[in-house]
């Protein structure tokens, strides 16, 4: 690890369990998560689980082809809810995304160790989750094929993008969200490639990794450039972590759609993205420890420091909830107090309904540790969780434009099956890559689990 | 723009045509020139020997497929490429008939720049003057003709939509024997010998069905057919009956006068079930009439009206006293006014919830004698119509805002009578050959005379049409005819005026118009239209003929033609001619309409009449039952439950449709949908009910029963919501109460009450203004005029080349329409007010859709625009979230890609054809605005107030949209917002639109207002 983490250990109390479970070795942390990696032959329940990830990926593949051929006609989306699933699940996905960037980020900076154990898989499941966010500002478009367009790049038509929309804002900002993503977790990836660099036994494997290794060889130079890499880009991506979600929220506050035009939007967005993100993260690792026997790396104390930062989040959520209503009040403005009372009791009222029940009601079942200790209490909260935040942002972009400012323009939404679809195939595709990444790449940092070992501290009289 | 051209000379013809050798140079100098006449048929051309050569070698790889033979498809891509080949005209042979450009001179003829014909297009044999645009010898748009009386610049829906009409692919093309592709000459050398026997027996057998007629021509040839053959007879039957009319007429006067209106001179209006403002004859015209006293701010006190009616109609949208009652009780209503004033007639009957209102009425009528007006509805029984006569008598109406003339129609005669005459005389056998002339009985008869049945024991039956419709399927002969677009022709207007219309094209498919038809039963057989028309002019038309007979045709009216007031005397009492009230009939009554869109069913094969909003329902595709609130309570039905209406033992079944506003115990059926016959475009739309329309009860029955099927369908309604939710969207206010509660200056600081605490004024910005030097093109809809008639959608639609998305597509809520007519419904749901909105873009110069394109797509010009770069746009529809008023449209598939070959001839070559995934909006016809510019800088001066006009602006018939800069302090739009009635639409989100609105005044009667 970067810093010194002495100081650290010795506040934390002793009641939680331990970051690593006693026993461990270098070996034995090594082995244990490179064995994922190198064992020969694919498990049987990986191939199940891959196919059925391929599959869906297969809808996806399908429903782009139609969308393609036909125009984005084929979804539910008219006059005035002109947006609907693709901006909702892109705005669910770039969401999701966030937990990583925070834990590897913030967390690093933070000097929280508790990451150490989650932050490769969580920094995967950002670039992942990105990879299906991205494919929704392009598909949603009517002639995806000109997305260029939103590129600032020379041409022969001397034109340039609009700055002032917040669309131009998302290409810069998801842009570089992905591209720094990919970078820290590629950087953070090398030493441990280098390691299965060297316990690949296969010539192809020891070519792969060889390359992706970069000619790691783990010298104190190396060290010293990785750990200042690392820094700085842990330096970047911290204010994406927030500019981020920031700027996909200004994509509605800037509008005056009532119902997006609210200055409550940028916080309240990122502490959705947050509380989104780290539902998704539990929802991975509980079952990723649970089959691949990492209980000893993701313990328990992980998983309650997770719910903590969801409860957390999950309550900033629910104060955004309660300002959007109050400030509609305050207003007095028609426009919105019809917006608020429209999601109270509109013909979309189950849905705001079912949304405050999974992201304000369920989550408070988190105040107890004894839930939050409990890995299946645990990992169905994070899905009501996951679920309610698809719901705020359904909310959010079609019982908000479905009745807008004249009634005469009021219409219904209803997606289609190729609105599913694609909602459902973009679950393959991020589950399809997550299957290759556990089964390609150690998905737990097996070189920063090892400075978590009481071996790794530093002793006085080798200083 | 409107002035005289030149005389076409007869063509010359090539030389090339005469000579066996073909000279290229000939041709391709005859190219380059351009012919004024190389509308005539390519058909015929592609079949010249002269042509073949030609094409080969000028086109040598498209010889064979240009030259193989001509079926339908081919075809119709040939008269595409006649747009290519335009001069192709100068090596065929020409007609020797003379058209006369209504504005620009041939020799003007440049690509892009279109010519303006007169024409006038005949509904139910009423002639409406148009002037139609036509690009490159291919009419594209219908204009009004700002001289006929009928039009004055203005038309209907069913005008505009005409062109569509002409180039629909489901029309007929071929001549057809027993459903066989026959040749013209083929039928010719049938009828032939049949004439001769026909000649023989002078004419006995032979009856000849028309729609009604008011062509002189036609008229004349009639009579002239019927003197030959005098054993021959002639039936007129239109659907949308007059009969009561004249029935009325003729137990007043003796006989038939038709009765025209003067509402200019109007104070106050009272309407049993007339919806003068949009059906009949003199619609257009008397709209105009009306909303010249519509309004408050003029030298004369503004109209007042009212409407008995049973269900709504723009004309009850437009009262400022709407009485709902049922179809038959108009006539009580009618009679307890009589009685007030004074007149003897019957008691009236169930009048009394009623009688405070009544007695107002009366009391304001008697106020205004002489500059008051009772208008009966066609609908009507004779009763009514009588008791309007008499009303308007005992008023002293008559000569001032009532006047009588001679009827309009050739040879009036009843239309039921007259079908029933026939079909009497089929059930006899007496029928030999019957000839029918763009009728269509077999869908549109009334039940009871089993036209069906009876026709086909017809020996000889033979079908002149625009489709292969239910009537030409059942014919052994069926002829195509010739759109009024296609043919000469004449007709008057519902004043009398006559017009001469010429045609803009040669017929697509050879079709043949009734006067040739005529022409030929009377044993000319290379009838000519022109010709027969020329001929019976040149009798009725001063010398010399000539002249004359350019400036008819180049004016599209004959001057001094409309008939003079007649003075009808009363043959006897009112009290001696009212016909005895009707029985009473338990149960529902049900009222037929003609309809909005399709009118009798003959435009239900139009897709942009299918897919219009229909007024007050905004139904499109079909046709619902109106139903009213209380019955539907009663009921248990709501919009959508599909029911069964049973009425003599028949019944149809339809959905439902909650009218706020019908009458309780009524319900509305809607006649011409359900065509089984005749096109793909209507296929599916609707249900028939003319089985259950009987003879008797043409416009209304009672004793009708409802009952639930227990389906529920699908409608394409284009707005669900019928509220305003207490929003400030149509604003109105009473004459009297002072313009501040209406207007737009006066309630800023209202609208900011409604923009909550937003601080300051909602035009603050921390922007500079930005300063508009030259033009700032600006709208202002006027409210209080708008009848919400639809004219300015078609229009805008024809203009702008919008697609047609169908049923699915607007029930999802994709309609494509750059205008709209929103409606609203305020007060009681029993008897509401009824407002209609029509929504353009703003054109808002803080536009919020131009702020979030991210590839600047949607852009202000400096004139003040907004405008769409269609090629720039990718789609992402942001655009469309932040318009408030949500008049963004969306390509949401290939929509314009769906259209048959021939359709496309109908577009707008000005006008862009969008593709899929673009944004597209109204554009304040920039194309319009653009040619003027051009024009006006070659002249090199400033456009000039109203030398634009945008096609809503230029169709509607109330003048109640005007447009042009408002940087101009003295144009009409610019005085039409220093209004006090002036107003913006959401005008405290600060967007400031350039399209604004002027509120809708009510002049309601201070005695029924408490009522």
């Amino acid at each position: 690890m970067v810093f010194p983490t002495k100081g650290r250990r010795e506040t934390v109390s002793s009641h939680l369990p331990p970051l690593v479970e006693p026993g461990h070795t270098f070996g034995s942390v090594t082995d244990k998560i490179s064995s994922a990696v190198t064992e020969r032959g694919t498990p049987r329940g990986w191939i199940v689980g891959f196919a059925f990830s391929f599959l869906l990926l297969m809808v996806l593949l399908v429903s782009v082809t139609y969308l393609l051929v036909y125009g984005v006609g084929v979804w539910g989306i008219n006059i005035p809810v002109a947006w609907a699933f693709a901006i909702i699940n892109f705005v669910w996905w770039i969401g999701i995304g966030h937990a990583g960037t925070l834990i590897s980020a913030i967390l690093l900076l933070l000097r929280q160790e508790w990451r150490t154990s989650i932050n490769r898989f969580a920094e995967a499941m950002t670039l992942f989750a990105v990879a299906c966010a991205g494919l929704y500002p392009l598909l949603h478009m009517g002639r995806p094929w000109l997305a260029y367009w939103l590129f600032p790049y020379p041409n022969t038509m001397g034109m340039w993008p609009q700055f002032r929309s917040p669309l131009v804002w998302d290409v810069f900002a998801v842009s570089t969200y992905l591209l720094i993503s990919l970078m820290f977790w590629y950087i953070g990836l090398i030493p441990d490639l280098a390691t299965l660099r060297d316990r690949s036994e296969s010539r192809v494997g020891k070519t792969i990794y060889g390359l992706l290794a970069m000619g790691w060889r783990g010298s104190a130079r190396h060290w010293h450039r990785y750990e200042t890499a690392y820094l700085l880009l842990a330096g970047l991506s911290t204010p994406l972590v927030v500019s981020v979600h920031t700027i996909v929220s200004f994509d509605f506050a800037v509008a005056q759609v009532p119902g997006w035009h609210a200055t409550v939007f940028p916080p309240y967005f990122v502490a959705g993205a947050v509380y989104a993100g780290f539902a998704m993260v539990i929802l991975l690792a509980i079952p990723l420890r649970r089959f691949y026997g990492l209980q000893d790396f993701v313990t328990l104390r992980h998983l309650d420091h997770m719910a903590r930062v969801m409860l957390a989040t999950g309550l900033f959520v629910a104060y955004g909830y309660m300002m959007e209503t109050f400030t509609a009040w305050y207003s007095a403005s028609t426009f919105e107090t019809y917006m608020i009372e429209n999601r109270f009791f509109g013909p979309y009222s189950p849905y705001y309904w079912a949304l405050i029940f999974c992201n304000v009601v369920v989550p408070q079942f988190l105040w107890f540790s004894r839930i939050r200790m409990n890995t299946t209490a645990l990992f169905l909260i994070a899905l009501v969780v996951s679920v309610g935040m698809w719901l705020e942002r359904f909310i959010i972009v079609v019982v908000s434009l479905h009745r807008d400012f004249l009634p005469s323009s009021w219409d219904m939404y209803s997606p289609t099956i190729w609105d599913w679809g694609m909602y459902i195939g973009s679950i393959g595709l991020f589950l399809s890559l997550l299957f290759l990444f556990v089964r390609f790449l150690p998905m737990i940092s097996i070189f920063e689990m090892r400075t978590l070992l009481p071996g790794a501290e530093v002793k006085e009289d080798e200083a | 723009m409107f002035y005289l051209p030149p005389v076409i000379e007869p063509m010359q013809r090539s030389d090339a045509n005469q000579s066996s050798e073909v000279n290229f140079d000939t041709l391709r100098a005859k190219l380059r020139a351009g012919g004024a006449e190389f509308w005539r048929s390519l058909e015929n051309l592609a079949d010249t020997a002269e042509f073949r050569r030609f094409v080969e070698a000028e086109f040598p790889s498209e010889a064979p497929r240009l030259l193989s033979a001509p079926d339908r498809r081919h075809f119709l891509k040939l008269m595409g490429a006649s747009i290519a080949l335009a001069g192709a005209a100068g090596c065929t042979r020409q007609p020797e008939e003379k058209l006369y450009p209504y504005a620009e001179q041939p020799e003007q003829i440049v690509a892009g720049k279109p010519l303006f014909y007169a024409t006038a297009m005949p509904l139910s044999g009423v002639s409406t003057g148009l002037v139609v645009e036509s690009h490159m010898g291919r009419p594209t748009k219908i204009e009004g003709n700002k001289q006929h009386p009928g039009s004055l610049g203005a038309t209907d829906v069913f005008a505009q939509a005409s062109i569509l009409g002409l180039y629909d692919p489901d029309r007929s093309s071929t001549v057809r024997n027993a459903g066989a592709i026959r040749p013209w000459s083929a039928f010719v050398d049938w009828i032939e010998p049949r004439l001769q026997e026909l000649d023989a027996l002078g004419g006995k057998g032979l009856r000849i069905l028309t729609g009604r007629v008011t062509s002189p021509t036609l008229g004349a040839q009639m009579k002239g057919l019927l003197e030959k053959l005098p054993n021959a007879r002639w039936h007129q039957y239109e659907a949308i009956s007059r009969d009561q009319a004249r029935l009325a007429s003729r137990l007043a006067f003796g006989r038939e006068f038709d009765t025209r209106y003067h509402f200019e001179n109007a104070d106050v209006v009272l309407s049993l079930d007339g919806d003068f403002l949009s059906e009949g004859a003199g619609a257009v015209r008397y709209a105009r009439d009306f909303a010249s006293r519509r309004s408050a701010d003029g030298e004369r006190p503004m109209n007042r009206l009212y409407v008995v009616e049973p269900s709504p109609t723009n004309t009850g949208a437009m009262a400022d006293h709407r009485l709902p009652v049922g179809g038959a009780e108009v006539e009580e209503v009618a009679l307890a006014i009589a009685a007030e004033l004074g007149l003897e007639a019957r008691a009236p009957v169930g009048v009394e919830d009623h009688l405070p209102w009544i007695r107002a009425v009366a009391r304001d009528l008697s106020k205004h004698q002489g500059s008051c007006v009772v208008v009966a509805g066609e609908r009507q029984s004779a009763a009514t119509q009588l008791l309007a006569h008499a009303l308007n008598e005992k008023l002293g109406n008559v000569g001032s805002t009532v006047e009588y003339t001679e009827p309009v129609a050739v040879e009036p005669s009843l239309d039921v009578g007259s079908l029933q005459d026939l079909s009497d005389a089929m059930d006899r056998g007496e029928v030999k050959m019957l000839v029918i002339l763009g009728a269509n009985p077999v869908f549109d008869a009334p039940f009871d005379l089993e036209f069906e049945e009876r026709m086909k024991r017809v020996p000889t039956r033979v079908h002149l049409g625009l489709h292969l419709d239910e009537t030409a399927v059942l014919c052994q002969w069926h002829i195509p005819e010739a759109h009024f677009l296609e043919a000469w022709g004449d007709g008057r207007a519902f004043d009398g005026t006559a017009s001469i219309s010429q045609p803009l094209i040669a017929p697509l498919y050879d079709g043949k118009s009734a006067l040739e038809m005529v022409a030929l039963l009377g044993g000319n057989l290379e009838p000519n239209g022109y010709e027969i028309l020329r001929d019976y002019w040149r009798q009725h038309l001063p010398q010399p003929f000539e002249d004359a007979w350019r400036r008819a045709i180049h004016d599209g009216v004959v001057a001094g033609t409309a008939f003079p007031p007649a003075v009808p005397n009363w043959s006897a009492t009112l009290a001696s001619v009212l016909p005895p009230r009707a029985a009473d009939a338990a149960g529902i009554e049900v009222v037929f309409r003609s309809d909005p869109s399709v009118y009798d069913g003959r435009f239900a094969n139009s897709g942009w009449l299918q897919e219009l909003p229909r007024p007050l329902t905004r139904l499109t595709w079909e046709n619902a039952i109106w139903v009213s609130p209380l019955d539907a309570e009663d009921l248990g039905v709501s919009s959508g439950d599909v029911l069964r209406v049973e009425l003599e033992g028949r019944s149809v079944e339809l959905p439902a449709w909650i009218v706020p506003g019908q009458a309780q115990g009524v319900v509305t059926l809607h006649l011409g949908y359900g065509r089984r016959r005749g096109g793909y475009v209507q296929d599916g739309t609707g249900v028939d009910v003319y089985p259950i329309r009987s003879s008797e009860g043409m416009w209304h029955a009672g004793g009708a029963s409802l009952t639930r099927t227990g389906a529920v369908a699908t409608l394409a309604c284009t707005q669900d919501h019928h509220s305003m939710e207490g929003r400030d969207l149509v604003r109105v206010a009473n004459v009297g109460d002072g313009h501040a509660h209406a207007g737009g200056h006066a309630d800023d600081s209202h609208a900011e009450e409604e923009g909550g605490h937003g601080g300051g004024h909602p035009d603050t910005s921390l922007f500079p203004d930005v300063e508009y030097d030259g033009y700032a093109w600006g709208m202002t809809i006027d409210l209080n005029s708008c009848t919400g008639c639809n004219a300015c959608v078609i229009a805008c639609q024809s203009e702008n080349n919008i697609p047609v998305v169908g049923k699915d597509q607007v029930a999802a809520g994709r309609e494509m329409h750059w205008i709209r007519v929103d409606r609203y419904f305020s007060g009681d749901l029993d008897t509401p007010e009824i407002h209609h909105q029509p929504v353009p873009c703003m054109h808002c110069e803080r536009a919020p859709c131009e702020l979030v394109c991210p590839v600047n797509a949607t852009v202000h010009s400096d004139e003040g625009l907004n405008d769409m770069v269609y090629n720039r746009c990718v789609g992402t529809r942001y655009c469309s979230n932040n318009c408030p008023y949500k008049v963004r449209r969306f390509n949401f598939f290939l929509y314009n890609d769906e259209e048959a070959d021939i359709v496309k001839m109908a577009a707008n070559p000005d006008v862009t054809i969008r593709s899929r995934g673009v944004m597209e909006k109204c554009t304040y016809c920039v194309q319009r605005i653009s040619r003027t510019r051009i024009e006006a800088k070659k002249d090199g001066r400033r456009i000039r107030d109203g030398e634009i006009v945008t096609a809503c602006q230029s169709v509607c018939p109330t003048e109640a949209i005007r447009f042009g800069d408002v940087n101009d302090p003295a144009s009409q739009v610019s005085l039409a917002k220093a209004s006090a009635r002036n107003y913006s639409l959401l005008h405290e989100l600060g967007t400031k639109p350039r399209t604004t609105y002027l509120s809708a005044m009510r002049n309601p009667n201070p005695e029924i207002e408490g009522v």
